[in-house]
C-alpha cells in the first residue's frame, strides 16, 4: 500500500482512535458499528474519533498510548492492557502476560 | 476545451476531456457489471467519480469523518526488501520499520512478515518469526498481525515435492494434475495452520493470508480449510486477502461446502471466506494497463460495492500496485492512488483499505 493512503483515507492509528476502531473490526464489526462502539466507550462523537487534536488529549487523559514520546505515559503492552479494559475486550498478548506473570493486568 | 490530467493503468499520464472521463467511468462500471452479473454504478455515483478525476488537486482524500481502518499486507517489505517487493532496501530491522510505520506513518494496524513472504518459506524459521513478533507485541500499541502468502506454486516441483500441474496439463494429464493440486493443498493447509498456531502461542492479534488463490481454486480451498481450523483452535483475528478478481479454475472441480470455487468474483468470494470463519476480507480487482484510471477505478468500485453490500464482515479493499484501480507500476503515483482509495470508501463502501 502506498504511504499516501494513510494520509488520504486512513483513520490515523495511534494518532487518533484508528487502532481502537481496528480492534473492533477484528471482532467482525463493520466500520460504522466499530466506530460507534469506540465512540460510546470514549464518550466522544464518531466524528471526533479521527480528530488528532481531540484524540491526542483524550488518549493522554485515558493513558491508552499517545503518538508522541511522553515520559510516563503508558506504552506498548501497558497501553494495550488499558485499551482492553477501556473497550471491554480481551487482547491476546495482554492475556498472555496475565497468564505468564499471574498478575491481574487491570488498570 | 478544458482537459483532465489523469493516468492510464500503466501509470503514464494521459489528458482526457470530461466526456471521455465520463465514458470511461461508465464503461468500466458496465464491464464489471457484465462480467460479475452485478449492478452497475448509479448515475450519481458515476458523476461523483467524474468530479473526483476532474478535481485539479494532486492529492484527494475522504472528507473528515469518513476515514477508514487500514490493514497492511507485505509487512515492511516496501521499506526493507528489494525490488521484488518494490522495496527500498533501507538498512532498517523489521522492528525499527514497524515502529516507524506505527508512529510516523500512522497505520491503524500492522503486520509482521518475512521478506521471503510465504508460509512454506517461513515455517523452518518460525522461532525467529515468533521472537520478532513477540518483541513487537510488547512495544507497539496497534493491533499486530503475522502474515504471509500461501504461494501454492512453492509446493510443486522443482520448488516443492509434488508433481507440477503446469507440466501435467499440457500433456493432457488432467486427472494427475488435479491429484497433484489436492496433495499440494493438504501440505499448504498444514503449513498455514502450523504458523497460525505458533503465532497464537505468542499472543499475536491477527493472522493475514495474502494473495489467496493466486494459483487458483485448489489454493483457495486449502486457505478456506486452514481458516476454518484457525478460527476453531485459536483467538487470532483472520484476514484473507485475495490475489485476483476471479478465482482461476486450475483444478476446476474444487468445491467448498457445495459451492464451486472456480470462477468466483469478489461478492461470491466474501461469502465463503465468511463461512470459513475469517474476520476481514480483502477483495482484489485487477488493473487493466490498457485502460485509463477512471475506467479502472470505476470497474473496481463496482465490484467492491457489491462485495460490501453482501458482506457480513469488514471489507478491506486492496489498493496496492496494480489492484483496486491503482496503476500497475512499481512506484504508484499518489494522485491516482489517493483517488482510488477515496472512491473505494465513498462509492465502494469499503470498511477499510
Amino acid at each position: 500500500m502506498s504511504l499516501s493512503q494513510p494520509l488520504a483515507s486512513g483513520m490515523g492509528g495511534v494518532r487518533t482512535a484508528g487502532d481502537l476502531v481496528a480492534r473492533m473490526q477484528l471482532r467482525k464489526m463493520r466500520l460504522n458499528e466499530a466506530k460507534q462502539y469506540v465512540a460510546d466507550k470514549l464518550h466522544v462523537s464518531v466524528f471526533d474519533l479521527s480528530d488528532s487534536t481531540v484524540m491526542r488529549q483524550l488518549r493522554e487523559e485515558l493513558d491508552v498510548g499517545v503518538i508522541t514520546a511522553v515520559p510516563g505515559c503508558a506504552k506498548g503492552i501497558d497501553a494495550k492492557a488499558r485499551i482492553a479494559e477501556l473497550l471491554d475486550i480481551e487482547i491476546n498478548c495482554v492475556e498472555r502476560l496475565r497468564a505468564k506473570t499471574g498478575i491481574p493486568v487491570r488498570a | 476545451m478544458d482537459t483532465i490530467l489523469t493516468r492510464m493503468g500503466d501509470g503514464f499520464t494521459v489528458e482526457l476531456t470530461q466526456d471521455q472521463v465520463r465514458a470511461d467511468v461508465v464503461g468500466g462500471s458496465e464491464d464489471a457489471a457484465r462480467r460479475g452479473k452485478i449492478p452497475p454504478l448509479e448515475e450519481g455515483e458515476c458523476e461523483w467519480l467524474v468530479d473526483l478525476f476532474a478535481n485539479p488537486s494532486r492529492i484527494v482524500g475522504v472528507p473528515r469523518g469518513h476515514e477508514v481502518v487500514l490493514t497492511k499486507d507485505g509487512s515492511v517489505n516496501s521499506l526493507c526488501s528489494g525490488q521484488l517487493s518494490s522495496g527500498l532496501a533501507l538498512p532498517l530491522s523489521r522492528e525499527q520499520a514497524i515502529r516507524v510505520s506505527e508512529r510516523a506513518f500512522c497505520f491503524d494496524t500492522f503486520e509482521v512478515g518475512h521478506p521471503d513472504y510465504s508460509f512454506k518459506a517461513v515455517k523452518p524459521i518460525v522461532a525467529l518469526e515468533q521472537a520478532n513478533t513477540e518483541s513487537l507485541l510488547l512495544s507497539t500499541v496497534l493491533p499486530l498481525f503475522y502474515g504471509a502468502m500461501p504461494n501454492f506454486g512453492l509446493y510443486a516441483r522443482p520448488d516443492g515435492p509434488f508433481p507440477n500441474p503446469a507440466d501435467l496439463l499440457p500433456k493432457g494429464q488432467i486427472a494427475e494434475a488435479r491429484e497433484a493440486q489436492m496433495e499440494m493443498a493438504k501440505a499448504c493447509h498444514d503449513d498455514i495452520l502450523f504458523m497460525a498456531g505458533r503465532m497464537a502461542e505468542i499472543g499475536a492479534d491477527g493472522f493475514d493470508l495474502d494473495t489467496v488463490a493466486s494459483a487458483g481454486d485448489a489454493e483457495f480451498l486449502a486457505t478456506l480449510q486452514a481458516v476454518e481450523d484457525i478460527a476453531q483452535t485459536t483467538d487470532l483475528a483472520i484476514e484473507v486477502g485475495m490475489a485476483s478478481e476471479r478465482v482461476l479454475g486450475f483444478h476446476g472441480q474444487v468445491e467448498y461446502k457445495g459451492k464451486r470455487l472456480a470462477g468466483m468474483w469478489p461478492h461470491q468470494q466474501v461469502k465463503v471466506v465468511e463461512e470459513a470463519g475469517a474476520h476481514i476480507f480483502g477483495p482484489v480487482v485487477n488493473t487493466n494497463t490498457g485502460k485509463s484510471t477512471p475506467w479502472n477505478v470505476a470497474r473496481a468500485v463496482t465490484f467492491v460495492k457489491e462485495c460490501s453490500r453482501v458482506a457480513e464482515i469488514p471489507v478491506h479493499a486492496n489498493v496496492g500496485m496494480g489492484v483496486g484501480g491503482v496503476p500497475m507500476f512499481e512506484v504508484p503515483p499518489p494522485d491516482v492512488v489517493t483517488r482510488a482509495g477515496a472512491a473505494m470508501v465513498e462509492i465502494g463502501r469499503a470498511d477499510g483499505l
